[in-house]
């Protein structure tokens, strides 16, 4: 089933058909046999479904939440250099993978060593100045009133919630033991400070739940957690004082109490810093830490260029999404975009003197984020482009489908390229989908792939390979395109586009995989995005107003892991 | 040398007592250099090296068995390091199941057991197994590095789901090692830094907080606290060595930093560079005894390694590059490998470079090498290759090859983990479960 038959072009899609296919996109896994979709109805629902709720969760804060955290707290000059490593990919996301590996010596390391180095700025003289609430009688011994001062009030932040007196007590004690060993109150001050820093409480966000007294027998998120969970799904960081007091009154367990907050989150600047982390996570953009071209094949293809391009399409989500709360679909036909003196380069383009805004002509075959050459690099290889892994990304991380794995010793003999009449990728990758043992999987990826063949491994646009002409015609489920323009209105008119989104949010916000008895919940998000006119802050709202974000379910997720 | 060794630092900051794994110094061996003088032996240490994509057999495995074998194509490499050096051959994985192609191979050989989901082992890797036991003592329980500049390029696991991510930066891991946490053993001045036992005792303060929170989470998250309790009182330990006068090492002779990182990227010649960097420091922190426990891995599984002016990285290279009819074989896919077993034998003739005792620090290393598949064109799991390196202290003998005519790949790990002390009857699962060792080398 597809959207074919849809001739009115308006965006409305009748509630059966939209969740019909959502429910196919929930499915997971694309069939290499069949993938054309068989779908089955499911009935639209208006109202958040009833929900088992999301389990608790343990996780370990990322390296950019820990960054944006002290930065929060100490002021944005407190940068350590911070190489933490990142959680492994878990159901399409990093983020998630923070619920479930452990820590290892190095990366404590690592996280006293940062924990140092903002212990000793912090409270250097300059800083000091204006981060201390209080001077101590002497700067050459312990004062533990002003101590606790100190450590209280940066306390509250960094814990994400006011220090017990035991554990407030117990780093005032090293503080002064520091202090007058040392004869130096801010020593003893900076030593207690550090490790607070590198403590279980800092470092992990655990989640802890009490009984809901709006729902008998079931669990919900003590106010602390869920100031947290909301802060780390919209800011990428931890909870501000207002977030912090919302929590302390009570007022986020009211229900206008909460959308208070939540609707000032969304306002906030911090949005930004927040929705630049999940799209970086959700587009899989960790690679371009690792990418790498042949630079004798692609000369163009600079350090600096790669970064920008990373940054172009970043750019262009929260200028759309965020600033002018546009239409996510359209982010993958819109001409509108941003451009570096680098980018310029590849994109043939009178170089700018800096970042500036950009649009693409009419009839330009660039349009959408698809046709950035972020996506374009990052999906190829070092010396050529790819049909087959830039079909792949998109399936998987736009549209939520995981592309099946190769079989077991497969003979790939007939995937060779012998043949010195094959010019162009289009020829190579027809000689895949003719071998049936390779054509299951192929006939996913590549069809979609090659409408981006007008683009080489570097981004840059090309009508001939090898002195063969390009024929970027292809097809997504069913729909039938002669070039890019039209693999974008597809993507754009793809029902799982939308449920992949919020899949993605759902989970990340929650912090950990979606499990099936979540699908009823997801349906109903779908309609809410859709109700809303795919515009991101509605299905953010929706997700964090939630009784599933905000409840706690029975601990059940150690199935989820395994996924 | 009269300082007392084996007495713990008393004295130091008010009576404070500091117990540390201390370095070994040549004073302490015994007259021909392969013991303590106290005739407990030298420390041996345990490596491991990887690189991704196999190899050719049909250039790789050489005809004739034994010490007196000679080189083949693709082994022409390591002729200097031949005699420090078995080869392995004609080992299997078994997958046991769902099949990862680039993955199941060398986590069978590491972990003993077979994936049965993507990119997670079942159980920890055999360098952790082995650095719980040995490592516990110096400044760092292991360390693992890349040469591919990828922080993902994962070849040690702590446990199923903790992956010790590698060093990647040359410069950074030089700062790890001989920054400024590093005390020079040769040194003429010690002065303990008060400062270091103040910071280690506050971190009795964060303790009381494992406990709280050991009540609040279930089982699995439990054990992740422990996991970080256990790091907790790896910093107490690293402190513990900063308040300790080390001992003078003639051996350990740290090169200055590095004025600038390498370019990135995965050229061969860059991953040659990137290498031979990080290999140095990694032999350096061996011989300083700053670990027992090392991994090195020169390209990932699915290797992306790639040959300037050829449009095929290594792994796409071995699946799509046609078989040349007069070689016989795939040339290009072949090329890689040749690369690869020259960095292998960069690594290894390091090690032989370094004096200790009366022979090398190679004599006291054993070092496993493995892939993730034999020929890595039909990502076979049969006729697997792989190494061993040094001679673990005289238990192990080298210069030989061995057909293991099929036999488990794991029972060359296995083999590895008893040399190197470890008291287990079988190691492994299913079908890859052993309890047979590789009677040829040992000594």
């Amino acid at each position: 089933m597809h959207l074919s038959g849809r001739r009115d072009g308006t965006l409305f899609l009748s509630s059966i058909v939209r969740n019909a296919l959502v429910g196919l996109a929930a499915a997971g896994v694309v069939s290499c046999s069949s993938p054309s979709p068989q779908a089955t109805a499911v009935t639209a629902k208006v109202s958040e479904p009833v929900t088992a709720g999301s389990p608790k969760r343990l996780r370990i804060l990322t390296e950019a939440q820990y960054l944006n955290t002290i930065a929060y707290v100490f002021g944005p000059d407190i940068r350590p250099v911070a190489t933490f490593p990142p959680a492994q990919r878990t159901d399409g996301l990093i983020a998630l993978g923070t619920s479930r590996g452990g820590v290892t010596t190095q990366q404590l390391e690592l996280y006293q060593k940062a924990a140092l180095t903002v212990s000793q700025m912090a409270l250097d003289p300059q800083h000091r100045a204006f981060l201390m609430p209080c001077k101590p009688a002497s700067d050459a011994a312990a004062d533990r009133a002003c101590a606790a001062a100190f450590l209280k009030e940066k306390g509250r932040l960094l814990n994400r919630r006011p220090l017990t007196e035991s554990e407030l007590n117990a780093f005032v004690d090293e503080a002064a033991k520091s202090a007058d060993g040392l004869k130096d109150f801010y020593a003893g001050l900076s030593i207690a400070l550090e490790a607070m820093l590198v403590s279980p409480n800092v470092l992990f966000v655990t989640e802890t739940s009490e009984a809901d007294p709006g729902a008998p027998g079931r669990q919900r998120l003590d106010s602390y957690s869920l100031a947290t969970r909301l802060s780390l799904f919209l800011w990428n960081a931890v909870p501000d004082d207002g977030l912090l007091k919302a929590a302390e009154s009570g007022e986020l367990h009211t229900e206008k109490g909460l959308a208070r907050q939540v609707d000032r989150m969304l306002a906030s600047v911090r949005l930004e810093t927040g929705m630049r982390a999940f799209f970086d996570d959700m587009f899989g953009f960790d690679d371009f830490n690792a990418l790498s071209k042949d630079a004798t094949v692609y000369p163009k293809f600079t350090g600096q260029a790669m970064a920008d391009a990373r940054e172009e399409t970043i750019r262009t989500v929260i200028d759309h999404l965020v600033t002018q709360k546009k239409d996510y679909r359209d982010l993958y036909t819109t001409r509108a975009t941003f451009i570096s003196p680098a980018l310029a380069v590849i994109y043939g383009l009178t170089t700018p003197p800096s970042w500036t805004r950009y649009e693409f002509p009419a009839g330009s075959p660039r349009a959408g984020i698809l046709t950035h050459i972020s996506f374009l690099a990052v999906h190829s290889h070092p010396g050529r482009s790819s049909a087959t892994l830039r079909g792949k990304a998109l399936r998987e991380l736009l549209l939520c489908q995981p592309v099946p794995r190769p079989p077991a010793n497969v003979d790939f003999s007939a995937v060779e390229n012998p043949k010195p009449g094959m010019r162009t990728a289009r020829d190579r990758v027809t000689f895949h989908l003719e071998n049936p043992v390779c054509a299951g999987c192929h006939k996913i990826t590549d069809p979609m792939g090659l409408a981006l063949e007008n683009f080489d491994g570097s981004g840059r646009y090309r009508e001939t390979e090898r002195g063969s002409p390009i024929d970027a015609s292809g097809s997504l489920d069913g729909r039938a395109f002669t070039n890019v323009a039209g693999l974008g209105q597809a993507l754009h008119d793809h029902p799982a586009l939308t449920s992949c989104l919020v899949k993605r949010a759902y989970s990340y916000g929650t912090g950990g995989p979606t499990e099936p008895s979540d699908r009823p919940l997801l349906s109903y998000l779908d309609t809410r995005f859709a109700d809303d006119s795919y515009r991101l802050a509605g299905l953010l709202r929706a997700i964090a107003l939630s009784h599933s974000f905000s409840q706690v379910s029975a601990p059940a997720a150690d199935a989820a892991r395994a996924n | 040398m009269t300082f007392d060794r084996r007495s713990a630092l008393k004295g130091l900051l008010g009576g404070g007592a500091v117990t540390v794994g201390l370095p070994l110094l040549d004073a302490d061996l015994n007259g021909n250099g392969t013991a303590f003088a106290d005739e407990s032996p030298l420390p041996v240490r345990f490596g491991t090296w990887f690189w991704g994509c196999g190899i050719t057999k049909k250039i790789f495995v050489p005809a004739q068995t034994g010490k007196n074998y000679e080189l083949t194509e693709e082994l022409e490499a390591i002729k200097n390091v031949k005699q420090h050096i078995n080869v392995h051959t004609n080992l299997t994985a078994y997958r046991d199941g769902t099949f990862f192609c680039h993955y199941t191979g060398w986590v069978v050989f590491r972990t003993g057991s077979a994936p049965v989901v993507g990119n997670l082992p079942l159980y920890e890797s055999l360098d952790t197994t082995l650095a719980n036991r040995i490592g516990r003592t110096t400044r760092f329980k292991s360390l693992t590095a890349t040469a591919t500049g990828d922080i993902r390029n994962i070849i040690s696991y702590e446990n199923a789901t903790t992956p010790n991510p590698p060093e990647f930066s040359p410069m950074a891991f030089y700062t790890r090692l001989f920054g400024p946490d590093f005390q020079d053993p040769n040194a003429a001045e010690f002065k303990p830094n008060p400062r270091i036992m103040m910071r280690k005792s506050a971190l009795s303060a964060v303790t009381d907080q494992i406990k709280a929170l050991n009540g609040k989470v279930g089982a699995e998250d439990k054990a992740r606290l422990d996991q970080y309790f256990t790091g907790l009182r790896h910093l107490e330990q690293q402190f513990d060595h900063q308040l300790t006068k080390p001992e003078p090492r003639a051996a350990c002779k740290p090169a200055k930093a590095f004025k600038e990182e390498p370019a990135p990227g995965t050229d061969s010649q860059l991953i040659a560079t990137r290498h031979k960097m990080m290999t140095d420091l990694m032999v350096m922190a061996v011989a300083c005894d700053q670990t027992r426990v090392f991994n090195m891995t020169m390209s990932k599984s699915d290797s992306n390694t790639t040959k300037q002016g050829y449009e095929k990285p290594h792994h796409t290279c071995t699946h799509e590059e046609s078989i040349d009819e007069k070689l016989g074989y795939q040339p290009n896919a072949s090329w890689f490998t040749k690369r690869s077993m020259e960095t292998w034998a960069y690594f290894v003739e390091a090690f032989s470079k370094i004096k200790e005792g009366d022979g090398t620090l190679l004599d006291n290393v054993l070092i496993m090498a493995n892939t993730d598949v034999s020929y890595a064109r039909v990502h076979s799991l049969e006729e697997m290759p792989a190494f061993t390196a040094g001679r673990a202290g005289g238990k192990v003998k080298t210069g030989l090859h061995i057909d293991h005519k099929g036999g488990q790949g794991t029972a060359l790990s296995y083999t590895c983990l008893k040399v190197m002390g470890l008291e287990v009857d079988s190691w492994g699962t299913k079908s890859n479960q052993t309890n047979k060792e590789v009677g040829e080398i040992l000594a």
